[in-house]
């Protein structure tokens, strides 16, 4: 059992919300990053799906800004047991990338400029349910949080929202990304504090 | 936060393998810091502490100070630590 | 054993420049540091909440007792909590010593050559600190000058007691005091070679700053002409 500092309470402030087990509320944006954040302008930002076929559907800045976009209002919690409430994000829903999209495989792994990968279920990211974000708050989104762009999952603990995102490429079985292969949880739902494997 | 331009592994957040000490202290009885290392990616051999860590509340994570690579992750769980080191290609003490 | 986490009590505070203070720790098992080396330091609040952060240690030497010197970093969560709040008597955990590569020892033979960065001063300050206590005949076999460079005056830390024990050149970057010869600037080529020892086969270097500061230097010693695997650094910065 670990000792108690008194005094210390970290920056965390009482919430009348129900939050998932074992989280606490913050007013900040922790960063937290594995590896260098990469400088990626937007004039060579692609992203790109890629599926079993060996088919690959491209987009750049300017087509991502031609689709659709929604004003998503969302709580984010984050494994290393910070939430916070009424996020406000802007982005395409993944929906829209995956309409003319055929493919057999359940699985996703998301790649990140910079190396970083996550795992997800190909549903987790349908109906609605994730988006493409590239603006935090009326603002671009930073570069520290993900920006240009960066995968917005937010029932899921938010390393699943890989920032810099690049590509999705479709896989049959959940092969583990970065995090996940190192004891973290494939899939990470909050409210059922799925943190480790 | 300073940045490196390229966004190469001289990130402002970047420590040194001097931070591993703790985390490989819960798994290794000796100081892995101390020994050298030869990365599985470019082959740069060098002592464990010259790589480049991020430490982040998920785990520490080192890379090649050469070619940027992951060396190895350090990952604290409730019921251990676990020490990933499959970009290391062999350790010695 | 280092992989355990000790109790700790602290049991002084001392103000060091208007930022940062002193802390000691009374740590029952804690044993054999050498200079240079680091703890981690383990929060709890009452809530359940951790948080981890790792420091230098500003002394070894007495078993049992931790002596670190932490600066406050401005919106940090670990870092105001031990500058501002934390009396003595309070509790925490403890983790070390560890860190076995950015070390000095009285038994190490060979002049040393110290460049501090700001808060980097800790575990430099820590192998001065060392080295007198070892006395004239280690001070004599193992020479010591240390370069420090530190925004103003009053962010200095140790100043009186560095100078009594170490041949201690200042480098200010933003102000200096009243009449001081050289400008306020950042560490540079011309420093390095007016106030360092040069490069030989037998000197060992060792850098401590933030990142930025560390880079610049080594940068600068390797062009210089030092032998990188003479030249250790140390990194700070994710010590919020």
């Amino acid at each position: 059992m670990a000792v108690v500092s008194r005094g210390f309470g970290g920056r965390r402030e009482p919430t009348e919300k129900p939050l998932p087990p074992g989280q606490f509320l913050t007013e900040d944006f922790p960063v937290l990053s594995a590896g260098p954040t990469p400088n990626v302008d937007e004039s060579r930002w692609e992203f790109s799906i890629h599926t079993e076929t060996g088919e690959a559907h491209r987009w750049d800045w300017a087509a991502l800004q031609a689709m659709d976009a929604e004003d998503v209002s969302t709580d984010i919690h984050c494994v290393t047991r910070w939430s916070k409430l009424g996020t406000g994000w802007r982005g395409v829903p993944l929906d829209a990338f995956f309409a003319d999209v055929e493919t057999e495989d359940d699985f996703v792994m998301a790649h990140s400029y910079g190396g970083y990968t996550t795992n997800l279920p190909l549903d987790d990211l349908l109906d609605g349910k994730a988006w493409l974000a590239y603006e935090f708050e009326g603002e671009p989104l930073a570069p520290v949080h993900g920006g240009p762009v960066r995968l917005l999952v937010p029932h899921l603990y938010f390393w699943k929202s890989a920032k810099w995102i690049r590509s999705l490429v479709t896989q049959a079985d959940d092969v583990p990304g970065f995090w996940e292969q190192n004891g973290y949880h494939a899939y990470g739902d909050p409210w059922l504090e799925q943190r480790y494997s | 936060m300073t940045e490196s331009p390229d966004g190469g592994a001289l990130d402002g957040n970047a420590l040194d393998g001097n931070a591993l000490a703790g985390p490989l202290a819960a798994v290794y009885a000796f100081d892995v810091t101390r020994a050298l290392a030869r990365c599985a990616h470019c082959g740069d051999v060098s002592v464990v502490a010259c790589a480049v860590v991020f430490v982040t509340a998920m785990g520490t994570v080192a890379r090649c100070r050469e070619c940027g690579e992951v060396l190895l992750v350090v990952v604290g769980t409730p019921t251990g630590t676990s020490v990933a080191a499959r970009g290391v290609a062999w350790v010695r003490a | 054993m280092t992989e355990q986490w000790h109790v700790a009590q602290v049991v002084g505070t001392t103000p060091v420049t208007a930022s940062a203070r002193a802390v000691t720790l009374a740590v029952p098992g804690f044993a054999g540091a050498v200079a240079g080396q680091h703890v981690d330091v383990r929060l709890t609040a009452p809530d359940g909440y951790q948080a981890a952060r790792s420091y230098s240690l500003a002394a070894v030497g007495a078993d049992e007792r931790v002596e670190l010197a932490v600066d406050r970093v401005p919106d940090g969560e670990v870092s105001p909590y031990l500058v501002d709040e934390l009396r003595v008597g309070d509790r925490m955990e403890v983790r070390g010593p560890l860190g076995g590569w950015f070390v000095w020892r009285p038994e190490d033979v060979g002049p040393v050559q110290l460049v501090a960065g700001g808060s980097g001063i800790v575990p430099l300050a820590a192998m001065v600190r060392a080295r007198r206590d070892a006395g004239p005949e280690v001070a004599a076999r193992a020479p010591f000058r240390l370069l420090y460079s530190v925004r103003t005056p009053q962010d200095a830390f140790f100043a009186d007691e560095l100078e009594a024990a170490v041949d201690l050149t200042w480098a200010y970057t933003r102000r200096t005091p009243p009449g001081w010869p050289r400008p306020a600037r950042r560490l540079d080529a011309a420093d390095l070679a007016a106030s360092t020892f040069a490069p030989s086969d037998d000197l060992t270097v060792l850098v401590c700053g933030p990142t930025a500061f560390v880079e610049t230097v080594a940068g600068l010693l390797l062009e210089a002409g030092h032998d990188p695997a003479r030249v250790k650094t140390e990194r700070f910065g994710g010590a919020s």
